[in-house]
């Protein structure tokens, strides 16, 4: 079986208001040249920028910046977003389901949850030395 | 992907049309809010947000539409919403929107029997 080539695209982004579009836009990019279908591709471009807006509020990075990388498979998109921040326990995670949070329209907090439907896969390892979440989309 | 972001309201008998077109996050979302607050001080209290022209809507911009429906609710008023694309009408129900306020497909139908 022929070994998959993989191509990689990295992108260090500052903290700065709008620099999660710079990151949505290139993934945007990279996408549409594998041909994914444009409801995907929004899926794809709202999944980065929570992951980036979670970054910039939450991090407190110590470089001021975020690091995208982007890998390209035949079939898959793999995104790694990371911060070298303060990390982040999954203790943090809200208390509330998502359907119970739904219902009391609560307001913020709800990244995570939302980049978990928009991707396939969304993997975290985060320490204080900071964090980097993995998020997967297969092409269908 | 322009990073611009603009509203145009029109007012009709009885509600009010805000169309945005760009990227609908926490500045621009608080620019939403505020147009929606200066409808709200001319009398309408029924506002229909069209988002045919914006395509990406991140959590923090949906927190602050939640806040508009809030303070068209405590007024009597409602909100609705039309031209959404797949993912964002998604979104809207995830976070509980959905249940506060009415997603129409076109605006002919968001303005029926307002």
């Amino acid at each position: 079986m022929a070994e998959q080539v993989k191509r990689e695209v990295t992108l260090n982004i500052p903290i700065h208001p709008n620099m999660e579009l710079v990151a949505a836009h290139t993934a945007s990019i990279l996408a549409e040249i594998m041909e994914f279908e444009e409801n995907h591709i929004d899926e794809i471009q709202l999944a980065i920028i929570e992951t980036c807006i979670n970054a910039f509020e939450h991090s407190n990075s110590r470089d001021s910046k975020v690091t995208v990388t982007y890998v390209l498979t035949d079939n898959e998109l793999e995104l790694k977003i990371t911060d070298h921040g303060i990390g982040f326990g999954m203790d943090q995670a809200k208390l509330l389901t998502g359907e119970a949070r739904a219902r009391a329209m609560q307001k913020r907090g709800w990244g995570l949850e939302i980049i978990r439907e928009m991707m396939d896969e969304v993997g975290i390892d985060s320490s204080d030395e900071g964090t980097t979440i993995t998020m997967l989309k297969k092409r269908v | 992907m322009a990073t611009s972001f603009n509203v145009n309201t029109r007012t009709e008998d009885g509600y009010a049309v805000i169309e945005t077109d760009g990227y609908l996050n926490g500045p621009t979302g608080e620019r939403l809010a505020e147009t929606a607050k200066d409808l709200l001080n001319q009398g309408y209290n029924t506002l229909v947000i069209n988002l045919e022209k914006t395509r990406l809507v991140n959590s923090i911009g949906i927190s602050i539409l939640i806040e508009i429906i809030e303070f068209l609710q405590e007024h009597g008023g409602a909100l609705h919403f039309c031209h959404l694309t797949p993912v964002i009408e998604r979104t809207f129900k995830m976070m509980g929107l959905a249940q506060h306020a009415e997603i129409h497909p076109d605006e002919a139908s968001a303005t029926t029997n307002l």
